[in-house]
Parts: C-alpha cells; sequence; structure tokens
C-alpha cells in the first residue's frame, strides 16, 4: 500500500488540477464532487470537459467518455484469474474502483504471486479518496500546485508505469509484443483522437501473443 | 453548492458508461469459453497497455525526461521497489529538467 500511497499524490495533484480547470469551465464545486465521485475516471473527465456549455450535449458527453475508458475492458479481463475466485458482489464492487493505476499496481502484485483479490479495492479506494478529496480542493482553493509539471508530478504516471513494467517483463519472448503494442500506441496517437491508442496498443500486443500460440 | 437536471443526467450517464466498461471485461470473459488462443491474447494485454500507456510520453519526452526514465528503469531493475524506483523518477524528473531543460 505505500506504493499506493505515492501514486495517490500524483493522482491528488491532477485532481487538484481538474477541480481548478472544471470550476474555469463553469462547472460549480457539487459539479465537480459529481463528476470525480460517480465517474471517477481522470482521462476521460478531462476529455469531457471540452464539452462542457451551457446546454449539455449529453449523449455526446456519454458516448466520449466511453470511448475514452474502452480500455477498461481489456485491463478487466486481465484480471478475471484473480477476480473469477471471489463472489460476484466483490468482483463488480472492487471494479468500480478500477482505473490504470490501481489496475496496473493489481497486476503487478498478481504477477508477483499475490493472491489476495481485495487489492485491486484497497489501492483503488485510496486513490479514489485522494481524486475526490483533490478535486474538492483543486475547485475551492488557487493551487501552488497550478502546474504538476513543475514538481515532476506529471513523470510519476510514466515512472510507476515504467517499474510496473520491469516487474512484469519476463525474458526475451516479451520484447515483441511490447515492441508492437508500444509501435501500434505510438501510431494511434499520432493518428488518432483522444485515448484509442491505449486499447489498440492493447489489443496489438495480445494478437501478437495469441498469434505466437498457435505455433 | 448548486447544479441542475440535465448535468446530474450526464454525470449519471457517464458514469454508468465508465462502469459498464469497468465490469465488461470481466463479465465477457467469464462467459465465454475462452481457449489457449484467448489465454494467450488475455496474458498478453496487461504489458501491452502499460507500455502503450507511456509510449507516446518517453518518445515525445526532451533529454530530461528520457534521462530520468532510463534512471527509473535502472532503479527498478536493481533494487524491485517502486516506491524507491517512483522517488528516483520523480526527483530526477524535477532536477533535470531544472538542469539541461525539458
Amino acid at each position: 500500500m505505500r506504493a499506493t500511497a505515492s501514486l495517490a499524490l500524483g493522482v491528488g495533484a491532477y485532481g487538484m488540477v481538474y477541480g481548478m480547470l472544471a470550476t474555469q469551465k463553469g462547472l460549480s464545486l457539487l459539479d465537480c464532487m459529481l463528476m470525480s465521485g460517480v465517474v471517477f475516471a481522470g482521462a476521460s473527465q478531462f476529455v469531457v470537459l471540452d464539452l462542457w456549455s451551457h446546454t449539455l450535449p449529453v449523449w455526446t458527453m456519454i458516448l466520449t467518455v466511453f470511448v475514452v475508458n474502452l480500455r477498461h475492458v481489456l485491463m478487466g479481463a486481465s484480471l478475471r484469474g484473480w477476480l473469477a475466485g471471489v463472489s460476484p458482489a466483490k468482483a463488480y464492487g472492487s471494479l468500480f474502483f478500477m482505473v490504470d493505476e490501481s489496475w496496473a499496481l493489481s497486476v503487478g502484485d498478481f504477477s508477483r504471486g499475490g493472491r489476495n483479490a481485495a487489492f485491486l479495492l484497497g489501492s483503488g479506494s485510496l486513490l479514489y479518496f485522494a481524486w475526490n478529496l483533490s478535486t474538492v480542493l483543486g475547485a475551492t482553493a488557487v493551487s501552488a500546485l497550478h502546474d504538476p509539471a513543475r514538481w515532476g508530478l506529471d513523470f510519476a504516471f510514466v515512472a510507476a508505469f515504467l517499474v510496473l513494467l520491469v516487474g512484469m517483463f519476463r525474458g526475451r519472448e516479451d520484447i515483441l509484443p511490447l515492441t508492437v503494442a508500444a509501435a501500434i500506441a505510438l501510431l494511434g496517437e499520432h493518428f488518432l483522437p483522444g485515448k484509442w491508442y491505449i486499447l489498440l496498443g492493447g489489443l496489438a500486443g495480445g494478437t501478437v501473443e495469441a498469434l505466437r500460440h498457435a505455433d | 453548492m448548486h447544479t441542475d437536471l440535465s448535468t446530474i443526467l450526464a454525470v449519471l450517464g457517464m458514469g454508468a458508461a465508465t462502469y459498464l466498461t469497468r465490469v465488461a471485461g470481466l463479465f465477457l470473459s467469464t462467459r465465454i469459453r475462452i481457449g489457449g488462443r484467448g489465454e494467450a491474447f488475455l496474458r498478453g494485454i496487461p504489458g501491452a497497455i502499460l507500455i502503450a500507456l507511456i509510449a507516446p510520453a518517453v518518445a515525445s519526452s526532451g533529454p530530461a525526461d528520457a534521462l530520468a526514465a532510463g534512471l527509473t528503469v535502472g532503479a527498478a531493475v536493481l533494487s524491485r521497489s517502486l516506491l524507491l524506483s517512483m522517488i528516483v523518477g520523480v526527483a530526477a524528473a524535477c532536477l533535470l529538467r531544472g538542469w539541461i531543460g525539458a
């Protein structure tokens, strides 16, 4: 959980920025709290701020959020070996708290032999608390953390994902799928809007593994 | 503290759409019979998503961030500690951006 706490700091920095930006876009404090409390998915919350206007394009907003968050489908499927062992209520309850960071930490724990499915709930709910608290702080107070990049906190996410990747790396057999996934993600990021590149990169890596399995 | 009906509907809709993406993977993968190929596919996904998440940031990073990324990986290989490696990475990014520019 110490690892989660350090990620929660990075999440908190972005939550404050979210609260500030959302307030500037005209969301009330209550609107911000509802967004972070109900949706709880940082990237999609930022993206949909662009659509906020006097009359809300409700369906466009819902569809946009859905597409940005489609990567969750793959993430959830990858936790199957873990969550299939607990009751459906616990599994589907825990999945509410699955964000990029809590998923990555859970997968990291899983690959190191951890078998406690409560890990996702524990790390996810701590990040939920950090995200919601910092949203309120950002929406109410003009923060000194106006620019998380100044403190290197934006790098916290890259660092965390790099370390988790190192932990999961099994050897030479992983080089090909990871290279293909990275290449597809870069192409996707360049040519497609939004977060499609994450979904495409994940699908590409999975496809390489599936094709190789037949050999 | 104020809001209106259309905002509440939009937020609830977005929350439902997001929750649907969170549960769909587990729901589908426990109901559809998956063969060896499907298993291999799912096994390949976590690492691929991790590298896809960071590839654009790493590829477009300046010398400071690239060096910080290298130091993070080095710290991870040596220490195997997420927390320690993250502190190394964030501190390196913060300091190197100041020294050699982002």
